[in-house]
């Protein structure tokens, strides 16, 4: 770029077209190459050995492949994310699709208030929101406890085994609502106005309309907002990361398989099988995202 | 005739209108309880959080006093991390946005070699797996002993492939080839033709970018917890995460909870003012891309 600019400046030199791609493309391209591209092939690489205290490093192949492939640990939270994402991404996107339909139908007071309002969460970071959930949970001093104490209810227990997973799932609704949310709004604001016009001249009521016109328009916005919430609830560390604190009997080194990487090479220094795991996780997140768009191409079609 | 199915039609119009705010309401109080219960909490002596209700201000008003032990904690670190995280964030912000805007303009208005491929690499980069990334790039920073250093945070943060994405499209529909043709006509050259033409158009889409890259720094966990180590470069959200691990675990450092609680609201105050101020760039820019900070 120094180049570029002094050129610009003594307007001596000539930046043609040919060259000029090149030229915009170099900044961001060599960051990309040098913290995505180098550090994947440097993964990768590290996959393939193994070092051991007797033989020191050593090329295994896909030793560590076949380890990962085998190893409940990591199986284990997998299905965990599974569970955890057939029950929050319905209810994520399904609360965005509802609240976006009803803004949309401009049948409400306030409109840009609730929007941004439920857009807020989303500027907390998911640290925060871990922490000040995890608060809220509290048995003793949280408010819901306190509340049902005083009525003389049983406490809800938000963070015993069985119901943790849905307590981490309410977290990251929470977060991520009103996110999809304003996607689809801008999707929605985006169909013609004249389709409303014409379907009501039809006869058509205003639910009807949003059910059968609008919502089938903007079904190529709600694939992509599976697709990525998809990826996003694989990667999840954070929360569960944070709320080990409250439950650490519960939550484990292993809990998630992000999870599980980060302990593999950093408390257990093998960074050989924590890249392996790694991989193996991004595979998943592949295969799921593809196998999905596959299954969404095929109804469509 | 009309007149009757007017007045029905409106009836039922401001009925439906009703409910359907209740509805919204309903998911706002949901939305609004954590705030409240921060900023609730923030107000509070530790006796006090722990022995009065949790969603309602205590009759002692601490949120002063809170604020000043915040600040002073362990010699005021926390205002050195909050110092760090505006210094990532905003580094990483302005590049990130200024280097996805000349990338996103080159795959918009160039044809070129490797074009095709090289945005395909951009856009599968969201599918990979943080872990996958942040701990090879430990391992990388560690050998050139850039780790435990703001750099260790920034340049990988400079790096926003859905900004990019969602340049390369605002470039597409804000600025006309024939713009740029007519500045090549008047033997304008491309560097010339992107600062004193292009650039201006693309500013809406540029903030946007540069909000989400600052927010998405501001809020990053996992990548400033692998890379640094001391205490002096952490970011609000990894120092906060430790002190609430250590009032947490209850070794002596129950005192630290209204410390905690008046931390998050100064650390999530700036993030929401930056959404509120800049709505009209995300809220567009969101819309236009589907794309995920």
């Amino acid at each position: 770029m120094p180049d570029a600019v002094a050129t610009r400046r003594r307007g001596r030199v000539y930046v043609t077209k040919s060259v000029a791609p090149y030229l915009f493309l170099l900044p961001f391209m060599a960051l990309f190459i040098a913290f995505l591209i180098a550090p994947l092939c440097y993964a990768f690489g590290l996959s393939l050995f193994k070092t051991t205290m007797v033989a020191g490093t050593q090329f295994v192949g896909a030793a560590n492949y076949l380890k990962v492939f085998t190893d409940p640990s990591f199986w284990d939270g997998v299905v965990l994310l599974f569970k955890f994402g057939l029950m929050q991404i319905p209810i994520m996107l399904g609360l965005a699709l509802l609240y976006a339909l009803i803004l949309d139908s401009g049948r409400v007071y306030g409109r840009n208030f609730f929007r941004i309002a439920f857009f807020i969460p989303y500027a907390v970071p998911s640290v925060i929101a871990a922490l000040l959930w995890g608060y809220l949970y509290g048995p003793s001093f949280g408010p819901f406890g306190q509340l049902a104490e005083f009525f003389h209810l049983p406490k809800p227990q938000f963070l015993l085994d069985g119901t943790i997973l849905g307590s981490i799932a309410n977290i990251a609704v929470w977060e991520f609502m009103g996110y999809n949310l304003i996607i689809y709004f801008a999707a929605l604001q985006a169909i013609p106005q004249d389709l409303e016009e014409a379907s009501s001249v039809d006869g058509a009521t205003g639910l009807q309309y949003a059910l059968r016109i609008k919502l089938p328009l903007i079904m190529p916005t709600v694939i992509v907002t599976i697709i990525f919430s998809i990826i996003g609830t694989l990667q999840l560390f954070s929360e569960p990361y944070l709320m080990r604190n409250l439950a650490p009997g519960i939550i484990n080194s292993h809990y998630t398989p992000n999870f599980y990487a980060y302990t593999l090479a950093f408390t257990n220094q093998q960074y050989n099988y924590s890249a392996a795991v790694s991989f193996v996780l991004g595979g998943v997140v592949a295969v799921v995202s593809y196998v999905f768009m596959l299954l969404a191409n095929r109804r469509a079609a | 005739m009309a007149i009757v199915s007017k007045t029905a039609n409106s009836a039922s119009f401001r009925n439906s209108r009703r409910w359907l705010t209740v509805a919204l309401a309903l998911y706002f109080i949901y939305t609004f309880i954590p705030i409240f219960y921060v900023i609730v909490s923030s107000t509070k002596s530790n006796a006090d959080l722990f022995g009065t209700f949790g969603l309602w201000f205590s009759g002692d008003f601490h949120f002063w006093q809170n604020l000043q032990d915040l600040f002073t904690y362990q010699d005021g670190i926390f205002s050195r991390w909050l110092l760090n995280t505006i210094l990532y964030s905003v580094v990483s912000g302005v590049g990130a946005a200024l280097f996805a805007t000349f990338a996103g303009y080159a795959f918009s208005k160039f044809e070129f070699v490797g074009k095709k491929l090289s945005f395909a690499l951009v856009l599968g980069a969201v599918m990979i797996p943080q872990t996958a990334l942040v701990i090879p790039i430990f391992l990388l920073l560690s050998k050139v002993g850039l780790v435990n250093t703001p750099w260790a945070v920034i340049l990988p943060s400079l790096v926003f492939p859905p900004g990019v994405f969602l340049m390369k499209v605002y470039a597409d529909d804000a600025l006309s080839n024939e713009l740029i043709e007519a500045g090549r006509v008047d033997g304008a050259g491309e560097v010339h033709i992107f600062f004193n033409i292009a650039f201006r158009l693309l500013t809406p889409g540029f903030a946007t970018v540069l909000i989400l890259a600052f927010v998405a720094t501001w809020n990053n966990y996992f990548l400033p917890l692998v890379l640094l180590n001391s205490s002096d470069n952490f970011p609000v959200t990894v120092g906060l995460s430790q002190w609430y691990a250590l009032a947490t675990s209850g070794s002596g450092g129950a005192v630290l909870f209204s410390i905690v609680m008046a931390g998050s609201l100064v650390s999530i105050v700036p993030v929401i003012a930056a959404f509120l101020i800049m709505q009209r760039y995300w809220q567009g820019g969101l819309g236009a891309g589907g794309v995920k900070a």
